[in-house]
C-alpha cells in the first residue's frame, strides 16, 4: 500500500513536471516579447485591473489553504471536515472564475480583446495597435490556459466531494484528494507567477 | 501557510514605490518564495520521498535549461536591433 501511494504520487509530479514546461513556453514568449516592445507592454499592463487581480491571487491562495486543509483531514481520518473543505475550495474556484469573467468582459468593452475591432486607445496608430494585440493575446492566451485549468480542477473537485460524501476518503485512501490537492496548489503557482508578471511588474 | 497571504500584501504594496530596473527582481523573488512555501507545505516535497524530490527538481532545472538558453540566444543577437 505504501508502495502504490508512493507511486502514485511519483506519478502525479512527473505529470506537473510537464505542466511546468507547458506553462514556462508561453512565459518564455512572454519575456522575449516584453523585453522587445518594454514601453507599450508596460501601457497594456497598467490597463489592467490592480484590485480584481490582487483579489483573486488571495482569493486563489485562500482556496489552496482549503485544498491543504482537506487533505489533512482525509489523512486524519475526519470526513465530514474533507467535504467542507473540497466544498470550500471549489467555492473559492468559482469566486476566481467569476472575477475572471468579469475582468474580461471589461476587456471586451473596451476592445482590448484581439481582433478586428481592437483598439488599444482610441486614435492608437498601426504599430501601437500592432504590438498591444501582442500583449492581450498574451494575456489572455495565458490567463485563458490557466482559467480552462481551472474549470478542470473545479471539475475534479466535484467529483471528489460525491465520493467524500460517500465516505470514500481514510487515512488508509485518500490518494484522488492528495493527487488532485497537488494539481490545484500547481495551478494556483502558475497563478503566482502570472500575477507579478501581467499586472504588476510596471506599475512605479 | 499565514505568511503566503502576508507576501501577496507585501508584493502589492513594495511594487508601487519607486525601485528603478528593480522591480522586476522583487516581483519575482517574492513569487518564488511564496512559490516554494506552496510546493514544501501545501505540496508536502518537503514530507516526500527523496525519489519525488528528485523529480520536482528536474521540473524546475528542464525549465531553466529552456529559459536560459533561449534567452541567452536572443541576448547573443548583434545583428537583430529592436
Amino acid at each position: 500500500m505504501e508502495q502504490q501511494k508512493e507511486s502514485a504520487t511519483l506519478g502525479m509530479w512527473i505529470f506537473l513536471a510537464t505542466e511546468i514546461l507547458f506553462f514556462g513556453g508561453l512565459f518564455l514568449t512572454y519575456t522575449i516579447n516584453r523585453h522587445t516592445y518594454p514601453d507599450i507592454f508596460a501601457e497594456c499592463s497598467k490597463s489592467l485591473d490592480l484590485k480584481l487581480g490582487g483579489f483573486n491571487t488571495v482569493v486563489l491562495i485562500a482556496s489552496s489553504l482549503t485544498m491543504a486543509m482537506s487533505v489533512w483531514s482525509a489523512q486524519v481520518g475526519k470526513k465530514k471536515l474533507v467535504t467542507l473543505f473540497l466544498a470550500l475550495t471549489l467555492l473559492l474556484g468559482c469566486v476566481f472564475l467569476g472575477v475572471k469573467a468579469i475582468e474580461y468582459h471589461a476587456k471586451y468593452v473596451e476592445h482590448h480583446i484581439p481582433g478586428f475591432s481592437f483598439e488599444f486607445e482610441p486614435g492608437s496608430d498601426v504599430a501601437t495597435n500592432a504590438h498591444a494585440q501582442l500583449f492581450f493575446s498574451l494575456y489572455f492566451g495565458m490567463t485563458g490556459l490557466h482559467a480552462t485549468h481551472m474549470v478542470v480542477g473545479a471539475g475534479l473537485l466535484v467529483w471528489l466531494i460525491k465520493e467524500s460524501l460517500k465516505g470514500r476518503f481514510t487515512p488508509e485512501y485518500n490518494t484522488p484528494v492528495e493527487n488532485i490537492g497537488l494539481y490545484w496548489h500547481f495551478v494556483d503557482i502558475v497563478w503566482i507567477y502570472l500575477f507579478p508578471l501581467l499586472y504588476l511588474i510596471d506599475r512605479h | 501557510m499565514v505568511l503566503t497571504g502576508t507576501t501577496v500584501y507585501a508584493a502589492t504594496v513594495d511594487l508601487n514605490q519607486y525601485f528603478p530596473g528593480l522591480n522586476v527582481i522583487v516581483a519575482l523573488v517574492i513569487a518564488t518564495c511564496k512559490a516554494t512555501l506552496v510546493v514544501l507545505f501545501f505540496m508536502h516535497a518537503y514530507y516526500s520521498t527523496k525519489r519525488t524530490q528528485l523529480i520536482i527538481i528536474a521540473g524546475v532545472f528542464w525549465l531553466a535549461i529552456m529559459l536560459f538558453m533561449t534567452l541567452g540566444d536572443y541576448a547573443s543577437r548583434p545583428w537583430d536591433t529592436h
